[in-house]
């Protein structure tokens, strides 16, 4: 056998310096060659570890041994019996957190590139025909309503439709995917990708509905006259803010606002799209997640001269993935950290002019493991800005807790939920995702529809709650 | 896609907008808002609703055309469909015998005034509906709000039909006479909102307005729509949009109106 590369196969990507003017994605995804290449470096373990490390439990070996044949459609089948959403997870899953990081091969060299070999199967698929539709089991004749068409309510749609039950999924907004659509900019995560997944559950059955509030429109109340279970799935909600002075002048943006202006209305396309954005020269994005990388990498894409990163720890506690951190430093985003905002100044008009920052110093590790930022007294100073993007996290959606009795919220607001089944207080309903755990990633939403799905399916067969 | 029953322009720049949407018409309470969007590349515009009719699926909404949005649904026609019409949203005004209410509207307003006048009628009140606009051919509506209404008092800028001035300025003589008014309710633009809220304020007259912010998703998610309410920042589109004008920061709420202003007529150029 030859010797394993200790390194990934590289993935070409788009220059920084050429795709900070454009909003195409960025790396170019495997070719057939650099797939199997980079396949042929999974150890197959007899016992693989990778595999734990998977909200959806895919096969990992399995899949990637096709690939490593030079089987793809063999790969893209063992993918889907486990995971509806391949190319949107080979994208944006942090796979370094996960399957990635119990990869064996990871403990001496770099670990097997999974996400980006998932990714290729599902890419190798669209480019080659139709896609194949797993097969659907015996109609229950079972009602289920889905609520939201983010990464949790597609899961918990294409699982239990392919269980045979009937499926109906409600969307709010005018196209479904949730923040898919919404927030993951499309230099990340291509629309069409989206969209292609979403009409691949329709076409096994899944009804869509978009346009339709559950909470008002109807209430789930009302939904469950018509349907055997209920899924609530309803995502992010109102912005967090510092309660800063200045917080609320213009030009100063929730991540959740200035990523739908961009994704969900296509500002970036204004004025051919009619939904403006302010395209800010001196864009200072405040967090140190996924969604403020995606908020400083846009604005750069809008035209800023200067995107920064504003994070009140240092490098290692940014809870973003590496390759977002990694791009947006390769792209220029200035990041500014162990730093603070505590105020932003106007002009004459209302717009932010200037924000105030403070100095941080890390003390003791606080309940989240992570060192304490402690201000550091007088050391005050300010940053000139046009543009401010608070990306520091939402509560989960106020709509169907505050219009559906019975149904049990937590501090937050979030909905309560049993962890191995998604059950709310509530019979019947069930919920995951955002919703039920405050702001987290696409696959563990997409985790937690799994386990709901099972759980629902059984609820609707025996009828036990 | 919802179906457009009727479009006509009532009055010059006022648009009414009939639509067909059943499940929301069975729904609507007074004082919410639906969103609509034109057209696949349009913004997702909020309006508040002037009339709904359950029986016959249908919601009527009116709008001043302003920019790019407002054009786009002032050339829709019977038989056109949008591809969003969404709703309801936001807080409902419930109506409580509570006395005498007075209702307040200008411009679009003058119809969102309505349902509310309909409903605090039937809850047992004194209705004292107050419409406003710049010139008597500005004025719509009369005869549907005197049906609901115990008084209609209009006021034109020029004069040229009722009494000449603003309602905030009649209203605020009515108080000054000793007149009791329990619940002052006021919908239309950002100016008359604050007006009429001043004028009521020495009186401690509680008074609710329709605030109109700048809004993406409508729904909770964005923080477009913040507003400054006795201090503390609220989301007009799940907090209101209807809240307590003797606590609104106009000022706030003004500049935040005018944010997109040069976008705006760079879209509307085009």
């Amino acid at each position: 056998m030859a010797k394993i590369s200790p390194t990934k196969t590289k993935m070409r990507e788009q220059p920084p310096q050429e795709r900070i003017k454009n909003f195409q994605e960025v790396p170019y995804g495997y070719s057939e060659e650099e797939a199997i290449l980079e396949a042929q470096r999974c150890l197959q373990c007899p016992k693989p570890t990778c595999i734990t490390g998977c909200p959806v439990e895919i096969d990992i070996p399995g899949f990637i041994g096709f690939i490593a044949k030079g089987d793809f459609p063999g790969a893209i089948r063992r993918l889907k019996e486990k995971n509806v959403l391949p190319a949107i997870c080979g994208r944006v899953c942090p796979q370094e957190e996960q399957c990635e990081k119990l990869c064996i091969l990871g403990k001496k060299l770099q670990p097997v590139g999974i996400g980006r070999l998932e990714r290729f199967a599902a890419d190798w698929e669209a480019a080659h025909g139709v896609p194949e539709l797993p097969q659907r089991k015996r109609r229950t004749g079972k009602r289920i309503a889905v609520v939201g068409a983010g990464p949790a309510g597609l899961t918990v749609a294409g699982d239990l439709i392919q269980m045979g039950h009937e499926v109906t999924l409600f969307e709010a907004l005018h196209e479904a995917g949730g923040v898919l659509v919404y927030g993951i900019p499309e230099f990340r995560l291509p629309k069409l990708i989206v969209g292609r997944e979403v009409e691949n559950l329709c076409k096994m059955g899944v009804k869509l509905v978009k346009n339709f509030v559950v909470g008002t429109t109807k209430t789930v109340d009302e939904l469950l006259e018509e349907f055997n279970a209920v899924f609530l799935g309803t995502g992010a909600g109102l912005p967090w803010f510092m309660q800063l002075p200045g917080e609320n002048l213009n030009g100063v943006y929730s991540a959740n606002e200035y990523l739908t202006r961009v994704n969900l209305m296509k500002a970036y396309l204004f004025p051919q799209y009619d939904t403006p954005i302010q395209k800010g020269k001196r864009v200072a994005t405040i967090g140190g997640g996924n969604v403020a990388m995606d908020s400083a990498r846009t604005a750069l894409r809008l035209g800023a001269d200067y995107s920064m990163i504003i994070y009140r720890r240092s490098r290692v506690e940014m809870p973003a993935r590496n390759e977002e951190i990694h791009h947006a430093e390769e792209e220029g985003v200035e990041f500014h950290f162990l730093t603070n905002p505590v105020g932003y100044y106007s002009d004459a008009n209302g717009w932010v002019k200037e924000a105030e920052c403070i100095k941080m110093r890390l003390g003791e590790p606080d309940s989240s493991g992570r060192r304490r930022p402690i201000p550091i007294e007088r050391s005050n100073f300010r940053i000139p800005v046009d543009t401010v993007v608070v990306a520091i996290g939402n509560s989960p959606n106020p709509l169907v807790p505050s219009t559906t009795p019975g149904l049990e919220t937590g501090r937050h607001g979030n909905i309560v939920t049993d962890e191995l089944t998604g059950k709310t207080s509530k019979k019947g309903v069930f919920a995951g995702g955002d919703v039920a755990t405050g702001a987290a990633t696409v696959i563990s939403a997409m985790g937690a529809g799994r386990k709901a799905a099972r759980a629902i399916d059984e609820y609707v067969r025996t009828g036990k709650w | 896609m919802n179906k457009i029953v009727r479009r006509e322009m009532i009055v010059p720049n006022i648009h009414l907008l009939e639509i067909s949407a059943p499940l929301i018409a069975s729904k609507l309470k007074p004082g919410q808002f639906v969103i609509i969007r034109p057209d696949e590349s349009g913004e997702r515009v909020p309006l508040t609703v002037a009339d709904w009719n359950p029986q016959e699926g249908t919601v009527t909404c009116f709008f001043l055309q302003v920019g790019t949005s407002t054009a786009k649904l002032a050339k829709l026609v019977a038989g056109d469909e949008v591809p969003t019409f969404v709703g309801p949203l936001g807080k409902p005004l419930e109506p409580q015998g509570l006395g005498r209410v007075v209702l307040a509207g200008g411009c679009y307003g003058i119809g969102s005034i309505y349902p509310l006048a309909k409903a605090f009628k039937l809850a047992g009140n004194r209705v004292t509906a107050m419409i406003e606009a710049r010139s008597s051919f500005l004025l719509y509506w009369e005869d549907r709000l005197s049906q609901w209404s115990d008084e209609l008092i209009i006021s034109t800028a020029d004069g040229s039909r009722g009494k000449r001035g603003h309602s905030a300025s009649h209203l605020a003589e009515l108080l000054q006479k000793g007149e009791k008014v329990d619940l002052v309710i006021v919908m239309g633009c950002t100016f008359m909102l604050s007006a009429v809220s001043e004028a009521t304020r020495p009186f401690g007259v509680k008074t609710i307005v329709g605030l109109n912010t700048v809004m993406v998703d409508g729904t909770g998610m964005c923080g477009a729509c913040r507003v400054e309410v006795g201090g503390k920042t609220l989301f007009a589109c799940v907090d209101g949009p209807n809240f307590d004008g003797h606590q609104v920061n106009w000022e706030l709420l003004r500049t935040r109106r005018r944010a997109y202003y040069l976008q705006e007529t760079l879209s509307a150029e085009r």
